[in-house]
């Protein structure tokens, strides 16, 4: 099912920070957590379409830059009172590296 | 680990308010139990006002329903009263003999109203006003009889008066003091309240003692009779003369209770009883001799007693100050403080009586020591706020009565007065929120604070321009227990509960370093913080501590990371500096040919007098900046917490009135700040002559030239809120010019508050304070002027830096994917 494809390492990725990745599906955010947890979601807040690559991350959550959205990276939902939801593909490390699935 | 038990006997709004503050601090800590002796969930009692006038149901008032209670793994004995206490063997027993053993009981029993001890007070259809069921019974007793009396004219009894009025009764109330409210409103604001309920219909009584209340011939009560002889008839009788602690559980399990006026459980600064396994909060407990009745204190009440529940320790409480306001709809009564006025206290009066207004302050001092407002009540809460805090209020004397909004507000049409909107304007005018939606949400979820506003309907949570009126709407909404926010003792963000000045001498004293030790340090609660506290810790940090703390881009917002303003569209804006406004034919054909080449949407001159390349792609920011580097200009920081610019006139250079140099004095000024960032963004303007073309009167510092020098203005802002600039002081030169400039925005450097423009910090200082130190005191100007120019030199562009190392420039480039 999984199609997974080599994306970068790790060390690509700043800590409580993302990297923005071009693909066939669009942009795509690709987050980094203070526990090296990585997670990755349309980049495209579910509000207005900020780009949520460019905003702040802390615990799993980023902040979106343009109207402050908080955004789960887990699930790409957002956090009330606000609704709705950036769609969040498969991410996952082996190792050092960083895998996809679109 | 086996759960400790937490027993709560009483499930009013003090109770849970404790338990929802414990189940944020610790989930897990306890085994709950809950015991309420009405049948219901937890609801909000100041909304039964709202439901006897008919504006709202009482499903729409719950405030916990019984999935809160199963959600959280709450015991919930609804409908069971407690009798029985028995701290030997940790247990409390209920009337049909349930038992539930504790290791910590929290008792929030609430009041009980206080009922005449006249005769006739037993008789069917003599009731107070206290729950649902009072409430009830008042709604039924409107539908077949005439005739109301209610006796006392304090808060709760108006407010019934007009809800029966409401549905249709004719009402009269009886007081047995002078004037209505006569606790919360002087005499001249209770004579224009009582006339304006009058012109809806109801009647008043004053100066009447009750008697007796008689029945009629089916034995219900028929007539009120009062000492002086007369009488008027009465099917309803609502006694609204005040409240009493309940205490009779906690007196039969011997725990120490305060007696007569002092009547309440006694508790200390962290709400424990006199058994330290025994907390109490809300309406039954005495503190430091106060009982309140009010919702506001009872919820920092709540506060401190969960985080002790959470063995966190670190809470007290030291009583309140209380406000009062009148939800009666239409009407804007408010009241705080020492409101009478006595010895060695001043009246400031504005007496308008045909147009409705009345507003009355009382000074003590320096200091405000009340305030009564009657018809205008926009700045209750800014009044509430100087009394709280203490404030001086030495320099704003003059125009205190005129309130904190009488200029320059915009947003909202100039709108001041929320009672007077209809419920289809636009309060908020950023995230487009109506009047009625934020009265509706206050409604149905309860809501007491701002802070509870902005997460349920997002208005005031953009750029808080309308955050007065959203006050006044929760003011007219839930009355008294409306909270204001406490500027002064307001937590950084729901990460910790430590003030921003908390921080600051934390990071000071402690010679903290970096943000993971600093939430260390602190103990803040989320691991990482949040997108509100990071940037203002990563100022703090590096403010504190120049060339010393590490500055953690993860911890600056986009604009301060790309080194450029981010767009709606996700693209960026490049404003490179022109040094007080001035340029030159090469810079502005370097600057043509950026545009052309990165085919720049649009160009725009901005309000800072220079220019702004509109939509540029990310990754284009290095080779733009590279290539405007070439002409030797630099970044504009027209995206930072940061000095932004030095706007300036034509001045002595060219000017036939300059007086001074304005040109080359605002380059000076711009080339010395250059690279400091600040808790806000900082503007400065210098204008050669007192014609003042750089419009330097609304700016953080504005230099104005004149014939034997500068004058030099401060704290400033043409946001918002357009705020004036205050004279500072004169210099003669413009060595003076940079010396007393810069301190004073080091000052403000190492005292604002993060996101506290000039004009906020020194409207919080003052303005004689900041004179004290940067003009009075030359040794701590010459040091602050000196710690400003340490922290500046070797500042680099930060767009060169960026151009020059390969690995600032991953933050600009992306990755691939098939």
């Amino acid at each position: 099912m999984n199609d997974w494809k080599q994306l970068c390492a790790l060390d690509d990725i700043p800590r409580l920070g993302s990297r923005v990745v071009k693909s066939p599906k669009g942009d795509i955010a690709v987050f980094r957590t203070a526990e090296d947890d990585i997670f990755a979601l349309h980049d495209k807040c579910p509000h207005k379409g900020g780009p949520l690559s460019q905003g702040m991350v802390a615990g799993k959550v980023v902040t979106c830059p343009m109207h402050s959205w908080k955004i789960q990276l887990e699930s790409g939902e957002a956090i009330a009172p606000d609704v709705g939801c950036a769609h969040s593909f498969a991410v996952k490390l082996e190792g050092e590296t960083v895998w996809i699935s679109l | 680990m086996k759960k400790q038990k937490l027993v709560m006997v009483g499930n009013g709004m003090a109770g849970c308010r404790t338990l929802e503050e414990l189940l944020k601090l610790a989930p897990d800590l306890y085994e709950i139990t809950v015991f309420g002796a009405e049948p219901h969930p937890n609801y909000n009692r100041i909304m039964l006002s709202p439901v006897l006038a008919g504006e709202t149901k009482f499903e729409d008032i719950i405030l916990n329903d019984l999935a809160w209670y199963r959600d959280n793994g709450i015991t919930l004995h609804a409908g069971k009263q407690v009798v029985k206490i028995d701290r030997k063997a940790r247990k409390v027993i209920a009337a049909d003999d349930t038992e539930a053993s504790y290791d910590r009981l929290l008792l929030a029993t609430g009041s009980s109203p206080f009922i005449l001890p006249v005769p006739g007070k037993d008789l069917p259809g003599v009731i107070a006003y206290r729950d649902i069921a009072d409430t009830e019974a008042m709604i039924e007793a409107a539908q077949h009889h005439s005739h109301a009396v209610v006796i006392g004219a304090g808060l709760l009894g108006l407010e019934a008066a007009n809800g029966l009025k409401l549905r249709g009764m004719d009402v009269t109330v009886v007081h047995l003091a002078g004037w209505i409210m006569e606790r919360q409103l002087d005499k001249t604001a209770a004579d224009l309240l009582q006339k304006s309920l009058e012109s809806k219909g109801l009647k008043f009584l004053l100066g009447k003692q009750t008697a007796e209340l008689v029945a009629g011939e089916s034995g219900r009560v028929a007539a009120i009779r009062f000492k002086d002889g007369g009488g008027i008839p009465a099917d309803l009788v609502v006694m609204a003369v005040g409240i009493l602690p309940n205490t009779a559980l906690a007196e039969s399990a011997g725990i120490h209770c305060g007696v007569g006026k002092m009547r309440g459980i006694v508790v200390d600064d962290t709400l424990q009883t006199y058994d330290p396994k025994i907390y109490a909060v809300g309406e039954c407990v005495v503190h430091r001799g106060i009982a309140y009745g009010l919702v506001a204190p009872l919820f920092e009440q709540a506060k401190v007693c969960a985080n002790h529940l959470a063995q966190m320790g670190i809470g007290r409480y030291s009583g309140s100050v209380t406000s009062t306001k009148l939800k009666v709809t239409g009407i804007d009564v408010f009241s705080a403080g020492n409101f009478m006025g006595g010895e060695g206290m001043e009246d400031i009066v504005l007496s308008d009586p045909s147009g409705g207004v009345y507003k009355k302050l009382v000074i003590q001092g320096d200091h405000l020591a009340g305030a009564v407002l009657y018809g205008d009540t926009a700045d209750g809460a800014w009044y509430f706020q100087l009394l709280k805090n203490q404030q001086s209020i030495a320099e704003i004397r003059d125009h205190l009565m005129f309130g904190s909004n009488h200029v320059g507000d915009v947003g909202h049409a100039g709108q001041v007065k929320a009672a007077t909107m209809p419920d289809s304007a636009e309060v908020c005018g950023c995230n487009g929120v109506c009047k009625g939606d934020i009265v509706r949400a206050i409604k149905t979820h309860g809501l007491f604070t701002v802070e509870d506003v902005r997460k349920h309907t997002k208005a005031s949570s953009s750029c808080g321009s309308c955050t007065g009126l959203v006050e006044q709407l929760l003011a007219s909404t839930v009355g008294g227990a409306y909270q204001p926010s406490d500027s002064k003792n307001k937590p950084v963000c729901g990460c910790t509960d430590h003030t921003h000045g908390e921080v600051r001498a934390a990071i000071r004293d402690q010679h903290l370093l970096n943000i993971p030790d600093t939430l260390r340090a602190l103990g803040w609660k989320t691991p990482n913080g949040c997108a509100t506290c990071r940037p203002a810790l990563n100022y703090y940090l590096i403010s504190s501590w120049p060339k010393e703390a590490e500055d953690d881009p993860q911890s600056r917002f986009i604009n301060e990371r790309a080194h450029a303003n981010i767009q709606k569209d996700g693209t960026f804006s490049v404003v490179p500096r022109m040094w007080g406004g001035l340029t030159t034919p090469n810079e502005l054909r370097v600057i043509a040919d950026v545009a052309e080449k990165y085919q720049v949407p649009t160009v725009k001159m901005t309000g800072g007098a220079r220019i702004d390349l509109l939509g540029i792609r990310k990754g284009d920011l290095p080779n733009v900046w590279e290539d405007l580097g070439k002409a030797g200009l630099v970044s504009g920081h027209a995206y930072g917490k940061s000095i932004r610019t030095v706007k300036t006139c034509v001045g002595a250079e060219h000017c036939r009135f300059g007086t001074q140099l304005s040109m080359s004095m605002g380059v000076k000024l711009e080339k010395m700040l250059f690279g400091m960032w600040a808790p806000h963004k900082v503007k400065l303007a210098v204008s050669g002559c007192p014609r003042n073309c750089a419009e330097a009167g609304i700016k953080d510092i504005g230099v104005i030239g004149v014939d034997s020098g500068y004058e030099l203005y401060i704290a400033g802002n043409g946001g918002i809120k357009t705020e004036i600039a205050m004279f500072m002081c004169k210099v003669s030169n413009d060595s003076e010019v940079l010396e007393y400039s810069g301190a004073f925005l080091q000052l403000y450097r190492e005292e604002a508050y993060y996101l506290e423009r000039t004009c906020h910090y020194v409207a919080r200082v003052g303005l004689d304070y900041v004179k004290k130190i940067v003009v009075e005191d030359a040794t701590r100007r010459t040091e602050l002027y000196e710690r400003l120019l340490y922290s500046l030199q070797d500042y680099e562009d930060p767009w060169a830096a960026a151009v020059a190392q390969p690995a600032a420039r991953r933050e600009f480039t992306t990755l691939e994917v098939a």
